[in-house]
């Protein structure tokens, strides 16, 4: 098998510029007319949906951003009545506030066609054991691929995350031959493998499927060599529908972006313009055929460039997109959950017994998983002289955090002044994962 | 009696312990007694100087932070039991204790000190 949907996956130009023209057309009349938001955004853009005739003038349109989303918390930019929602998934934002997506029937038939096209670039047919082990909630890893391989019509073990052994143990007596979780918990697995002396050999598993968090080409070797597989590269965001948004084939430039679903661009994050194919920018995302929550123009701070040459690899004609390289703004991904500095600087602001304007964070990935310090200042007055207090403390911080964050952070107590002075963009994170 | 106690919190990094003893003793102030609670993260060392007012103010210059608290001291016969019993009329009592420690002074008494959350009880029943 080696397209999902030949006929999308390798349209010609002229083909899928015409699919995505009359869906554009379609998706602007929808949410002009349906979503006060984009209304009033495009009015005051002096743009009318008759100003929209093509793909073409996409440029035309205003930016959506994440800031946007928020504002509209939960659901003030879906575009259709609750009644015709089926499901909805969230991530973190800046602020705390969940940036919240509803889907329609059709939204999740679209992203499980995506994700099964995704698979079947990896690989995988409807003869193979897709071993899930992302997240199930509403983190979008786990569904996502779970309905990507029931599409497929390939075997779905929705292990979701978390207990190792136990899904070492499936791994095994499944027989699974495809892996999809985040690179660091595939070399968590790779690890416990071999810690536990057990062959490869007792393992049928062929290719693995990772995204969700930045990892690195050293990286991909290395899970490649523990776990006995090929690794390929899956990129997604809640925002625009979940993984599958772009996928590798294997070959050697980037991910093909789903673009009759998905319509990228790179633009300069200064001046908003298109940048050339093959230069960086910033990546932005129009949903053409979303009804729940469609955005128009999302800027998803990722760095990527554009290549619409065909695919020498696998003949695909669906333009790739370069490895995010890193971001426009200082988001963290810490075991596959987006973390604001902002969030946790708006977290220790509330609490009174340390110095809400003094904390430094330091990420590192210790035995393959991301963790996260968070270093805070004691206001002396607090201070006391026995330990029970101060642990108190600490650990109302660390409760607040996870609350807040929906990932652990360790909070570590230093002495007053001994952090650096915030400056305007001070330099508060130290990532040791790049290190 | 009461005995005047400094807590100093402790970040758990090389050398801070000998960095604010440096500062008392550049200050000469003598540590009559020292102790260290520590946990994975940080340590609250407990001393007692001979001048404590002279120790906060060198130890703050040096930016460390610090807490003054009243310990309840009392004076033990050097002798097996003799704290066995003290301690056992303050349970009897109800009197709550957060933590003990001692030393030892010149001349075979043993000093016993305690922090608790009701100092003037424990003055009290300790006459």
């Amino acid at each position: 098998m080696k397209y999902f949907n030949e006929k999308i996956e390798t349209m010609s130009r002229d083909e899928m510029s015409a699919l995505q023209s009359a869906r554009l057309v379609d998706l602007v009349k929808r949410v002009y007319e349906n979503v006060p938001y984009y209304r009033a955004k495009m009015d005051a853009a002096g743009v009318k949906p008759s100003d929209i005739k093509g793909i073409e003038d996409i440029d035309k349109l205003p930016f959506t951003t994440k800031a946007d989303l928020r504002a509209n918390y939960p659901f003030g930019t879906f575009a259709v009545p609750m009644s015709e929602i089926v499901r909805v998934h969230a991530s973190s934002g800046t602020t705390g506030k969940l940036t919240v997506v509803g889907y329609t029937a059709r939204d999740l038939d679209d992203w499980a066609e995506s994700a099964a096209r995704a698979l079947v670039m990896a690989g995988c047919t409807k003869e193979d054991i897709v071993h899930v082990s992302y997240g199930y909630g509403l983190f979008t890893g786990g569904l996502g691929l779970h309905y990507g391989s029931e599409k497929l019509g390939s075997v779905t073990i929705p292990a979701s995350a978390g207990n190792t052994m136990r899904q070492i143990a499936l791994l095994k007596d499944f027989g699974a031959t495809a892996l999809a979780c985040t690179p660091s918990y595939a070399m968590v697995i790779g690890e416990e493998i071999a810690k536990n002396g057990l062959d490869l050999s007792e393992f049928k598993l062929k290719r693995g499927i990772f995204g969700a968090e930045p990892w690195s080409d050293d990286m991909k070797r290395e899970i490649e060599r523990k776990l006995g597989i090929e690794a390929f590269d899956i990129y997604g965001l809640s925002e625009i529908s979940g993984p599958g948004v772009s996928m590798s084939c294997g070959g050697d430039w980037g991910l093909h972006v789903m673009e009759d679903f998905f319509y990228p661009e790179i633009i300069d994050p200064e001046t908003l313009r298109p940048v050339p194919d093959k230069t960086d920018g910033e990546l932005v995302f129009t949903t053409l055929n979303k009804q729940g929550i469609p955005l128009i123009r999302y800027r998803t701070r990722d760095i990527s460039a554009l290549n619409h040459d065909v695919c020498s690899h696998c003949g695909r004609t669906l333009v790739r997109m370069k490895r995010v390289s890193g971001r426009t703004d200082d988001m963290l991904i810490i075991r596959g959950v987006n973390v604001f500095p902002s969030q946790i600087e708006s977290v220790l602001m509330n609490i009174k017994e340390i110095v809400g304007s003094h904390y430094q964070i330091i990420v590192d990935r210790v035995d393959n998983l991301d963790t996260m310090e968070i270093q805070v200042e004691l206001v002396p007055e607090v201070f006391s002289d026995e330990v029970k207090k101060i642990e108190e403390i600490r650990r109302h911080i660390e409760h607040d955090m996870m609350g807040n964050l929906g990932v652990g952070a360790k909070i570590t107590l230093v002495s007053p002044d001994s952090l650096p002075l915030s400056m305007g963009k001070t330099v508060r994170i130290i990532d040791k994962r790049k290190q | 009696m009461l005995v005047n106690q400094i807590a100093v919190f402790l970040e758990n990094r090389q050398g801070r312990l000998y960095t604010m003893l440096g500062a008392l003793s550049d200050a000469g102030v003598n540590v009559e007694s020292l102790n260290i609670a520590d946990t994975k993260d940080f340590g609250i060392v407990r001393i007692i100087t001979d001048d404590n007012a002279k120790a906060v103010a060198a130890l703050s210059a040096a930016g460390f932070t610090t807490a003054s608290t009243n310990l309840v001291g009392i004076e033990v016969d050097d002798v097996p039991g003799s704290l066995t019993s003290t301690l056992g009329m303050l349970n009897n009592e109800g009197v709550n204790l957060e933590y003990v420690y001692s030393y030892s002074r010149k001349g075979g008494k043993a000093l016993i000190l305690f922090k608790t959350d009701d100092v003037k009880r424990a003055e009290e029943l300790l006459k």
